[in-house]
């Protein structure tokens, strides 16, 4: 049984700012991160491989440089790491990447090994579209488990799993037969922590690429061609300068003073 | 029962055969370790040797090791009459009493003095250790069993001059009355008639105490007679809080989890403990109810090398494992994370064992080989690696600190000092002010300084000293290129960690800095008039200064936070009990810092009630981790009328308000 876990590379966001004349994110010298989420859905999935002894592919699809990704996760401990990159896949929206996602996994379902899950994180921090593994369970008809917080069981005689989705203010507990694709939320286990040797083994391990010629998928249906979806403008919100009351340092008290003066002029102290 | 040399001799070689088999048994051990060079300035190690070996400067820094440096310089004297015993023994005609009087005479004055002295302080250490042992735990048979053999030998000593004095003519009696007094005395209570059994007894009393005490010497803790010297000639030149690097190359193993992965120095200090326990003494965890205990690490590694040494010397895999849930033999996880690195074990230590590099060689097998640690660490990992500061906050926000500040960039042709902000003093809204400070100061002296802005990253301190090296190596090399990119030669930290870090640390990676603490600069700058205090402050009230660890034991800088103090006091601070080289830890090194103290009493507030003892209105500091330990503690025993404050700020109150 494989188990295959979708990750993206994302800007590490508390350090992305927007070009104000371009209106795109500036990339350039920020750094890059697994999407958090996906680091759940990883360390899943590497649980799993300990208990039953499944193997793990995780593929990304990207520019070249997502290798560093799929180098983080073979880190970890996965079997096979694959990059989707080709140039007609760039610009895609969320449906021309589930096309180009759920080709691959189709792949790896026919030559590796029988695919029983797949393993999303629920959103990634760049999109936050939250579209991308609901549109992989769609194109390969899998069952769809979103906002997984639980594995609860997986029967694999029967092979049925058994979730906890965590939804606003109540969980819901729900089944589904296997193969089934899962968006998984942070509260779903605690990642694990790389170990040195497989540190310099991923760094040393070449990361399969897979491109369009692999995948043989129609040009229309991936990349900008694809997408009916496409960003008209980025922008961050407008936001008010602060004012800066007094000295806090030299004069705590004056300065709380202060700002509870300003508060109660704007009637934002309830007495 | 008069001596015989056909009895005697079988049973002195067969002593000294064991002898032999026991210390092979043990130091042949030592060729499992790894090599490390330690035979470098034979001069220094000499010197060293003379000093802490011969001088015992460590032992008599507590007054009852005095006790010690009588037995010790007892046993070396002693050795001339014991060597005369065991040739005379099995050769008859060996005898000091061939030597010609004037060498003879004060020699026998000497030893019978020497014997006394030594009786002395064997009945005076077994009182100690019966009545107020040194530590719970030190009431072993193994150590009263010792000081038995070697008072044994002390009587016996006496008895057989006695018996030889009882059976003297006159003349020879009155000679020996001047020359063996003590002898002599012990001879009055000597029937002539019994004499000769007296002797007899005496003689054979004498030989098998030694000879006992042959045999068990090198199996047991007393090793230490046959190694603490050659430790003391051995130890580490530079401080050992700088642990060696990690090359990371595939195949390679990371940090220890068997003994034979430590170097043979490390081994044979296991062998050179003789558990006196003043390391257990001063450790902050320990003492606070943390399951560590710097000798009982000693001892488990001395053990696992003993249990696991002849498996290890087949090339076998060993039985007892080294990091385990703490038996005998093993060290616990929770010893191992226990750890704030202080190093006031090896500080103690008198024959300069190496505790602290020992333990961050297991974090390192830990963190690095198994990827298992205290959870909190995770973040601490992820965030020094990712964003290069122990928050996680993004390096932009690294210069907000100073964003209403006139700061200039670090700049090779115009600018002398790199300040060296660190991450407590660019993130830390509490040391921000301490930062604040130091520009104004700088300014006032007329320094030329700059700071690489959002371009500084982490010194790497924490990730080092927690055995994630693989971080620290990638943080090391970056940090090392800028500086050298830079052009970076002079650097004022205001973080001892940063300091030790800056300063020791990177010089395994070839760069020589030279860094300065802020400490050791505001103190210069006040001797060279460069900073004029007109008027002290008197804002600050009384005042008690805090050590921190990795500026005083760690890098010898004592004097310079006092001075600054005094300086802009005008009065020198009070110090606690425990202060300088003997100081307690606030609890934050060693990556405690970013870790919950689940066990026993928390160290910060031992060390907030200590500083309370003073009575002070501001306990001052010169470390941000200390600052946040001693609030956080002074919150806790809810002493808010009490301040903190940085060196750099009580200066700043007198130059600049």
């Amino acid at each position: 049984m494989l188990i295959v876990v979708c990750i993206k590379q994302v800007p590490d966001t508390t350090q992305v700012q927007i070009d104000p004349v371009t209106n795109t994110l500036v990339r350039d010298g920020i750094p890059f991160i697994v999407n958090p989420y996906d680091t759940h859905a990883l360390e899943e999935a590497l649980r799993l491989k300990d208990r039953f002894g499944w193997k793990v592919a995780a593929i990304s699809m990207g520019p070249p440089n997502a290798e560093g990704t799929l180098k983080k996760a073979l880190a970890l401990g996965v079997d096979y790491a694959i990059l989707l990159s080709d140039r007609v896949f760039g610009g895609a929206d969320t449906l021309a990447t589930s096309n180009v996602l759920a080709a691959a996994i189709a792949r790896l379902n026919a030559e590796v090994d029988e695919v029983g899950l797949v393993l999303c994180g629920k959103q990634t921090i760049d999109g936050d579209t939250a579209q991308v593994g609901p549109g992989i369970a769609s194109r390969l008809n899998y069952r769809q488990l979103t906002l997984v917080d639980k594995i609860v069981s997986l029967d694999l005689s029967a092979k049925k799993i058994r979730v906890s989705r965590k939804l606003e203010g109540r969980h819901e507990i729900v089944e589904a037969p296997l193969p089934a694709m899962l968006t998984v939320v942070r509260e779903l286990n605690r990642p694990r922590y790389p170990k040195v040797q497989m540190r310099l083994a991923a760094a040393e391990a070449v990361v399969e690429v897979w491109s369009n010629k692999t995948l043989q998928l129609n040009e229309q249906k991936i990349g900008l061609k694809g997408s009916p979806t496409w960003v008209s403008k980025i922008f961050s919100p407008e936001r008010v300068k602060g004012e800066i009351l007094g000295d806090g340092y030299a004069d705590p008290t004056g300065t709380a003073a202060l700002l509870i003066e300003k508060l109660m002029a704007k009637d934002m102290l309830p007495l | 029962m008069i001596p015989d040399p056909s009895l005697f001799a079988p049973l002195l070689l067969a002593s000294l055969a064991i002898f032999a088999w026991g210390c092979w048994k043990r130091l042949s051990l030592l060729s499992l370790g790894q090599p490390e060079d330690r035979c470098d300035n034979i001069g220094t190690r000499i010197g060293d040797m003379l000093r802490y070996a011969f001088g015992q400067k460590r032992v008599i820094a507590k007054p009852f090791g005095f006790n010690h440096f009588i037995i010790f310089w007892s046993f070396i004297i002693l050795l001339i009459a014991n060597t005369e015993f065991l040739l005379h023994g099995v050769f008859p005609s060996v005898s000091l009493t061939k030597l010609p009087d004037s060498v003879l005479l004060p020699l026998l004055l000497l030893l019978d003095i020497v014997s006394l002295l030594a009786l002395a302080a064997v009945t005076a250490a077994t009182v100690r250790r019966a009545v107020k042992p040194p530590y719970p735990e030190a009431r072993t048979l193994e150590a009263f069993f010792i000081l038995f053999l070697i008072g044994t030998l002390m009587l016996a000593y006496f008895g057989m001059n006695a018996a030889k004095i009882s059976a003297m003519e006159d003349g020879a009696r009155a000679l020996a009355r001047t020359w063996m007094p003590v002898s002599s005395f012990f001879a009055g209570m000597v029937p002539a008639a019994t004499g000769s059994s007296v002797y007899g007894i005496s003689w054979w009393g004498h030989a098998l105490a030694l000879l006992i005490f042959i045999c068990y010497l090198p199996n047991s803790k007393h090793m230490h007679i046959l190694t603490a010297i050659p430790n003391c000639f051995l130890q580490r030149l530079g401080k050992p809080n700088t642990q060696p690097r990690e090359e990371f190359t595939i195949g390679n193993s990371f940090g220890v989890d068997r003994v034979d992965r430590y170097s043979w120095k490390d081994l044979l200090d296991t062998f050179t403990c003789t558990e006196c326990g003043r390391c257990q003494n001063v450790c902050p965890a320990g003492i606070t109810g943390k399951p560590l205990n710097p000798r009982a690490v000693i001892h488990d590694i001395k053990v696992n090398l003993l249990e696991n040494g002849s498996a290890l010397k087949k090339g076998a895999v060993p039985s007892t494992p080294l990091i385990g849930e703490g038996g005998e033999g093993s060290v616990s996880e929770g010893a191992i994370w226990s750890c704030t690195t202080c190093g006031a074990c090896m500080e103690a230590c008198p024959v300069f064992i190496e505790h602290m590099p020992k333990i961050i060689q297991l974090r390192r097998y830990l963190v690095e080989s198994e990827a298992k640690f205290p959870e909190e660490l995770l973040n601490l990992f992820e965030n020094m690696e990712g964003r290069s500061n122990p928050w996680g906050i993004a390096p932009s926000e690294r210069t907000k600190w100073c964003a209403q500040l006139d700061v200039k960039p670090f700049d090779r042709d115009t600018t002398e000092y790199l300040f060296y902000v660190g991450c407590a003093g660019s993130f830390d809204s509490r040391n921000k002010h301490v930062s604040v400070a130091m520009t104004q100061l700088l300014d006032r002296a007329g320094i030329s300084w700059g700071i690489l802005g959002k371009d500084e990253k982490c010194c790497g301190d924490s990730v080092r000293r927690l055995g994630n090296e693989y971080v620290f190596d990638k943080m090391a090399r970056e940090n090392v290129a800028m500086f050298i990119e830079r052009g970076v030669k002079k650097v004022i930290t205001q973080c001892p960690h940063c300091f030790t870090t800056l300063k020791n640390d990177y010089r395994q990676y070839g760069l020589e800095l030279e860094v300065i603490h802020h400490s050791e600069l505001l103190r210069n700058l006040v001797q060279d008039g460069r900073l004029a205090i007109e008027k002290t402050t008197r804002d600050m009230g009384t005042t008690v200064f805090h050590d921190s660890c990795y500026l005083g034991r760690h890098n010898d800088v004592y004097d310079a936070p006092r001075a600054v103090i005094e300086a802009a006091t005008g009065q020198a601070p009070a110090e606690m009990g425990r202060n300088r080289s003997n100081a307690f830890c606030c609890g934050a090194g060693g990556g405690r810092m970013w870790m919950e103290e689940h066990v026993g009493e928390r160290i910060n507030l031992t060390r907030v009630n200590e500083a309370l003892e003073q009575g002070p209105d501001t306990i001052c500091v010169a470390c941000p981790y200390c600052m946040t330990m001693f609030e956080d503690g002074l919150k806790d025993v809810k002493a808010e009328n009490v301040r903190v404050r940085d060196v750099a700020e009580v200066m700043a109150e007198a130059l600049l308000r």
